[in-house]
C-alpha cells in the first residue's frame, strides 16, 4: 500500500501522528495529576510551608542574615528547587510505574508512537507538576518574606524547567528499572533526599570547611540550586556566597539531560523493564 | 496485477525467555488477507507469546514477521499501525473510564481528537458501553471489560485484529453476541486472528485453524479439511459390571467416564471386532454402544496427547 505514497508524505504523516500522540499523553498526564491533587499537590505545599515556618521564621530569626539577605530569603530558592526536584521525579516514577504495574503501558507499546514521544509525554507531566508546585511554593513564601524580588525571570524559569526535565527523566528510568512498588522509593530516599539536603538548599557550600566544600562540588544538585538562587538573588547576595559560575551550571545541567535522555531512549528501544 | 500480500507471514519464529523457557521453537504461519484464523493449543503452548511478538510486546529470539508485506524489523511503526490487539488479560488503567481509555488509544495511533471522539462513540455504542462511558473501568463487569478492550482495539480501524481469548469468562449469550460482532468485522474486510480454548468457538468462526503445542505448529489447515481428516471416532460403551483396572486395550486411546461407561477412540480403518475380542478376553460384557459426535475437540486431543506422553517419559 505504501508503494503509491512517496516516502516524504509518509514521514510527514507520521510526524503529525506522533504530535497527536504527544498531545494525547500530555493531556493524560496533566489530567492525572490534577485528578489526584490531594496526593500530588497538597502534601508538597504543606511540607514547604512547614519549612518556611520552622527554618525561616523560628530558627531563621536566630540565624540572622546570610550573605547579606535574611536567612528565610536565602532558603526560599532552595526550597523551590527542592520541590521542583522531588515533584518532577515522583510524578514520572509513580505515573509510569503504575502504568507498567497495571500493564496499561501496553497501550503505548503496541501503538506506532515513537519511543521519544512516550518519554517526552511523561516528562511533560513531571515538568508541569514541578512548575505548578514550584510556583505555589514561591507564592507561599510571600507570606514569610518582606519583599520577593526576582533578579531574572528568564534565568530562574529556565533553570527550573531544565532541572524538572532532568529529574523527570530520572524518574522515568527509575520506573523502567523498578519491579515492585518498593523500588520506586529507593532512589528518592537514598539518593535524592541526601543530595538535595547536602546540595545547598539551607546553606551556601562556601561556608563548608574543607574537604566538604570540594566534595560538595561533585553533587550535581549544588549547581541547580545555586543557579536558581543566582537567578533570584544575584543582585542582593554577596558574591562570595554565589557558589557557581552560571554558565558552567547551565552547561552541566544540559549535559546531564542529554546523558539521561539518551540512556532512557536506549532502554526504551531495547525494551528494558518493559518487554520480555 | 499484484496479489495482495498476506496479512501475516511468520517464518522460523523462535522465542526463549530470560529464564530459559523455549516458548516458540521456530514456527511458520501464514494468514491470508481477509481470513478468519484460529490459533489453538493447550495452556502454555505459545499462543500469547506469538501474539506478543507480532504486537511488539515481546522481543523475539529469531525469525521474521511480516504484516501486509511490512517487515517488523524494518518498520515496526508501520506494522503496529496495521494491528489492533485484544490481549488475554485486562490491561487498562482501572481508574480511567471507557471514554478516556478509548480516546487515548486513538490518540496514540495519531488520530486527531475530533475524529477520535466520533470513532470512540461509534465503537463504545457498538459494544454496548456508551451508557457506561464515564464509569471507572474497575467498576465494569468482566464481560464489559472484555468489550471495552475490543472497542479500544478497533478505534484505529486496523486491517488485522488479533484477539487473545476474547471470550474467556464471558457468559454464553454475550459470547454469541461477540461472535456475531467479530463476524461482522471480518465481513467488512478486517483479517481476524483469534485464540480460544472453546473449540466450538473456533468451529463456529474460523475458516482456517492452526494448532500449536509446546512451541511448535502441529496442525495448520482450513477447517473443512481438518474436520475431514478426522478419521477417529469415539464410541461410548456401557458395560454390564464395573470394569477391572486393566482393560487390556493397549493401543487404543480410552477412558472410563464411570465404573461401567467406557469411551474409546477407534480409527475408521480398524475393525470394531478387534475391540470386542479384546474386551471378551477380559470377560467384559458390553450391553450397549453408541458413537459420540466427532468434533474438533477429539482431534485436538489426538494431536496434543502424543506430545504429552513424550513429555511424561523424559
Ligand atoms: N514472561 C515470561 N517469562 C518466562 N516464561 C514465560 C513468560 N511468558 C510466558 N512464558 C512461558 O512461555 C510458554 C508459553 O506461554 P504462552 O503464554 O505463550 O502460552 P499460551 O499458549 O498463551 O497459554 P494460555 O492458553 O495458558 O494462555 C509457557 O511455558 C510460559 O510459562
Ligand atoms: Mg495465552
Amino acid at each position: 500500500m505504501s508503494e503509491a505514497t512517496a516516502p516524504g508524505v509518509i514521514q510527514d504523516s507520521r510526524l503529525r501522528a506522533n504530535l497527536v500522540g504527544l498531545q494525547t499523553l500530555v493531556i493524560k498526564e496533566v489530567t492525572r495529576l490534577l485528578r489526584i491533587w490531594p496526593q500530588t499537590i497538597v502534601p508538597p505545599v504543606i511540607t514547604t510551608t512547614l519549612y518556611y515556618i520552622i527554618f525561616g521564621k523560628i530558627i531563621g530569626s536566630r540565624v540572622g542574615e546570610m550573605g547579606g539577605v535574611p536567612y528565610i530569603e536565602f532558603i526560599v530558592p532552595g526550597l523551590v528547587m527542592m520541590s521542583v526536584i522531588n515533584n518532577s521525579y515522583s510524578n514520572v516514577v509513580s505515573s509510569f510505574f503504575s502504568a507498567k504495574f497495571q500493564r496499561n503501558v501496553e497501550e503505548m507499546l503496541i501503538s506506532p508512537m515513537h519511543n521519544s514521544v512516550i518519554l517526552l509525554g511523561l516528562m511533560a507531566g513531571g515538568m508541569t507538576r514541578a512548575m505548578l508546585i514550584g510556583s505555589i511554593v514561591l507564592l507561599v513564601s510571600m507570606f514569610f518574606v518582606e519583599t520577593l524580588s526576582i533578579y531574572s525571570i528568564p534565568l530562574t524559569l529556565s533553570v527550573a524547567l531544565l532541572t524538572a526535565a532532568l529529574f523527570s527523566i530520572g524518574g522515568f528510568i527509575n520506573a523502567l528499572l523498578a519491579r515492585k512498588f518498593d523500588d520506586v522509593a529507593i532512589i528518592p530516599t537514598f539518593v535524592l533526599t541526601p543530595l538535595t539536603y547536602l546540595g545547598g538548599v539551607f546553606y551556601s557550600i562556601a561556608l563548608l570547611p574543607q574537604p566538604w566544600e570540594t566534595i560538595s562540588r561533585f553533587n550535581p544538585i549544588v549547581y541547580m540550586v545555586s543557579a536558581f538562587r543566582y537567578g533570584i538573588l544575584k543582585d542582593r547576595l554577596s558574591p562570595e556566597l554565589i557558589d557557581i559560575n552560571i554558565g558552567v551550571a547551565f552547561a552541566a545541567i544540559c549535559v546531564f539531560i542529554i546523558l539521561l535522555f539518551s540512556t532512557a531512549m536506549w532502554m526504551l528501544n531495547r525494551g528494558i523493564g518493559l518487554r520480555a | 496485477m499484484s496479489r495482495s500480500p498476506s496479512a501475516l507471514e511468520i517464518r522460523n519464529l523462535s522465542k526463549t525467555y530470560g529464564d530459559g523457557t523455549e516458548a516458540l521453537q521456530g514456527i511458520d504461519l501464514d494468514v491470508e488477507d481477509g481470513e478468519f484464523f484460529g490459533l489453538l493449543g493447550p495452556n502454555g503452548a505459545g499462543k500469547s507469546t506469538t501474539i506478543g511478538i507480532i504486537t511488539s510486546l515481546v522481543n523475539k529470539t529469531g525469525g521474521t514477521v511480516r504484516c501486509f508485506g511490512i517487515d517488523l524489523d524494518q518498520d515496526q511503526a508501520g506494522v503496529k499501525q496495521q494491528i489492533g490487539l485484544v490481549p488475554q488479560e485486562f490491561n487498562f488503567n482501572q481508574f480511567e473510564h471507557p471514554l478516556q481509555i478509548v480516546m487515548q488509544q486513538a490518540g496514540y495511533y495519531g488520530i486527531p481528537r475530533k475524529l477520535a471522539r466520533r470513532r470512540t462513540e461509534k465503537y463504545l455504542r457498538q459494544m454496548g458501553l456508551w451508557d457506561k462511558r464515564t464509569t471507572k473501568a474497575r467498576m465494569l463487569s468482566g464481560g464489559m471489560k472484555r468489550r471495552l478492550m475490543i472497542a479500544r482495539a478497533l478505534v484505529h480501524e486496523p486491517r488485522l485484529l488479533i484477539l487473545d481469548e476474547p471470550t474467556a469468562g464471558v457468559d454464553i449469550e454475550l459470547r454469541r453476541a461477540t461472535w456475531a460482532l467479530l463476524e461482522e468485522v471480518n465481513q467488512q474486510g478486517t483479517t481476524v486472528i483469534l485464540t480460544t480454548h472453546y473449540l466450538e468457538e473456533a468451529e463456529a468462526l474460523c475458516r482456517h485453524i492452526a494448532i500449536i503445542d509446546q512451541g511448535r505448529i502441529v496442525e495448520n489447515t482450513d477447517k473443512k479439511s481438518l474436520l475431514a481428516k478426522l478419521n477417529i471416532e469415539t464410541f461410548v460403551l456401557d458395560l454390564q459390571s464395573p470394569a477391572p483396572a486393566d482393560l487390556g486395550l493397549d493401543g487404543y486411546h480410552h477412558c472410563l467416564t464411570d465404573a461401567t461407561t467406557l469411551e474409546i477412540d477407534i480409527a475408521r480403518d480398524r475393525s470394531l471386532n478387534d475391540v470386542f475380542y479384546l474386551l471378551s478376553c477380559q470377560n467384559i460384557e458390553v450391553t450397549s454402544m453408541r458413537n459420540k459426535a466427532n468434533r474438533l475437540e477429539e482431534l485436538f486431543v489426538n494431536l496434543v496427547e502424543p506430545n504429552k506422553d513424550l513429555k511424561g517419559q523424559s
